[in-house]
């Protein structure tokens, strides 16, 4: 059967991996490829890499990191941050990326969706979707949560998913660095509104977090950052408590 | 041993060299016929979409070059589904080295078939020391139907082949190269043959 995924994600910053809290405040987390390798080493299902560099050498150095990440590791990993086009996707993959992740280059221009799965498959296509509860709707957010979009969520993925989305990886801005659990709602409306996987992202905090994404937020795969780069929790205890709960699982 | 990556411009043949480099070979990336043709194990990786990576095939003559290897050849994911016969991918016609007709997933399951499955029944060299039932990573929307020539199997929404064999060729749906150890214990496995 299939297996639940447990994602590792690095948000990167000038070659370091950092974490924010509520998409502010960043701390150094440690060098990429040693938490990488320890990630995969650990029992990590994929890792995810945001690249969230401002300065216009992004792309040269990501291609460096890139490289030197799928040198060491054996699992898959997804790499986003800036990709605005199938030159930038095209370079990523050639350095060993298996999927790239796109989000504020997907709402400007949403057909960049179309020409990405065509050209590549729609297996490596994450669509990433940062999106905060105000007045009941989802508002999509873009620019790492900065601006406010008119799209709403749930329209968003829909649209995404017909237009080649290959996975959705929902951010909830309200949860992001707060410990205190996914949106499970939201997330078990995505899984059941959308018929490719959903990978739920924000407010992990504890064990239980991630059984309640995989039951109540029927997510296919549950993303986390902060709680394992400062070992409030470990990545196999988080599965071995998963298994025990037969939440099926990578062991 | 030379090792040949057979490069054609589609998938991630990156990930392939650099799972053989851990592994301890150098491995060459080439689309040269006189070059595949006088390596000692060749591996035919792919990612993407079927009728673009056949367009590829053709262009450079490899299409022809693939199906009369000798020497064992391990065809990765869309690699494995372009040694079929044909897909109900855009209906692409395939190198036919196995006579199988690939297949799209359908049903209330989520498509792409993304992550860690279990895969059994294995009945080949290439899995020695691998349990039935361990883990390996997918990323497919197509299948290749079990036959007699299948040596694993996988299941999602339905049984289908993890794993193909037949004379010299070798095939595997999910990717060696990011199954952590236990792909890593396949390629070096095919490496021995």
């Amino acid at each position: 059967m299939l297996a639940k995924r447990m994602i590792l994600c690095l948000d990167v910053k000038d070659g370091r991996t950092v974490k924010g809290t509520n998409f502010g405040n960043l701390k150094d987390a440690g060098d990429i490829v040693e938490l990488a390798k320890r990630y995969s080493d650990e029992g990590a299902d994929e890792l995810v890499f945001l690249d969230i560099t401002a300065s216009h050498e992004r792309r040269k150095t990501m291609l460096t990191w890139v490289e030197q990440v799928a040198e060491a590791v054996n699992i898959p990993f997804t790499v986003g941050g800036g990709i605005s086009s199938d030159l930038d996707v095209s370079n990523l993959l050639s350095k060993g990326a298996d999927k790239v992740s796109i989000n504020t280059a997907a709402l400007i221009k949403p057909a960049l969706i179309d020409t990405l799965a065509l050209c590549f498959g729609r297996q490596c296509i994450v669509v990433a979707i940062d999106a905060r509860k105000e007045d009941g709707n989802w508002n999509v957010y873009i620019n790492g949560g900065r601006k406010k979009t008119s799209y709403e969520l749930f329209s968003w993925a829909k649209e995404a998913e017909s237009r080649g989305a290959g996975e959705i990886l929902f951010t909830s801005m309200d949860h992001d660095g707060t410990n205190q659990g996914f949106a499970c709602e939201a997330v078990a409306r995505l899984s059941e509104e959308l018929t490719i996987p959903v990978i739920a992202s924000g407010g992990a905090g504890k064990m239980e977090d991630f059984y309640d994404a995989f039951t109540l937020g029927k997510a296919d795969a549950a993303l986390a950052a902060g709680v394992f780069h400062y070992g409030k929790l470990a990545i196999p205890d988080v599965k071995r408590y998963l298994d025990s709960r037969e939440i099926e699982i990578r062991i | 041993m030379k090792i040949v990556v057979v490069n054609y411009g589609a998938g991630n043949v990156f990930s392939v060299m650099m799972a053989l480099k851990r592994l301890g070979y150098e491995a060459e990336l080439s689309r040269n016929s006189v070059v595949i043709n006088s390596a000692d194990k060749v591996i035919f990786p792919g990612v993407g979409q079927a009728s673009e990576a056949m367009k590829q095939l053709k262009a450079t003559g490899l299409d022809q070059l693939i199906p009369q290897l000798k020497m064992p050849v391990l065809g990765i994911c869309l690699g494995m589904q372009l040694m079929c016969q044909d897909t109900e991918e855009e209906d692409t016609v395939g190198l036919n080295i196995f006579q199988l007709s690939v297949k799209k997933f359908v049903g209330d399951y989520k498509i792409p078939h993304m992550g860690w499955n279990n895969i059994y029944d294995l009945k080949s060299p290439l899995f020695e020391g691998i349990e039935s039932g361990e883990r390996m990573y997918f990323v497919h929307s197509y299948y290749v139907p079990n036959s007699e020539h299948s040596i694993a199997k996988c299941d999602y929404s339905g049984e289908f082949a993890a794993a193909i064999h037949k004379d010299n060729f070798y095939g595997c749906q999910f990717h060696p190269e990011k199954s952590a150890d236990f792909g890593e214990k396949v390629l070096s496995n095919f490496l021995k043959m």
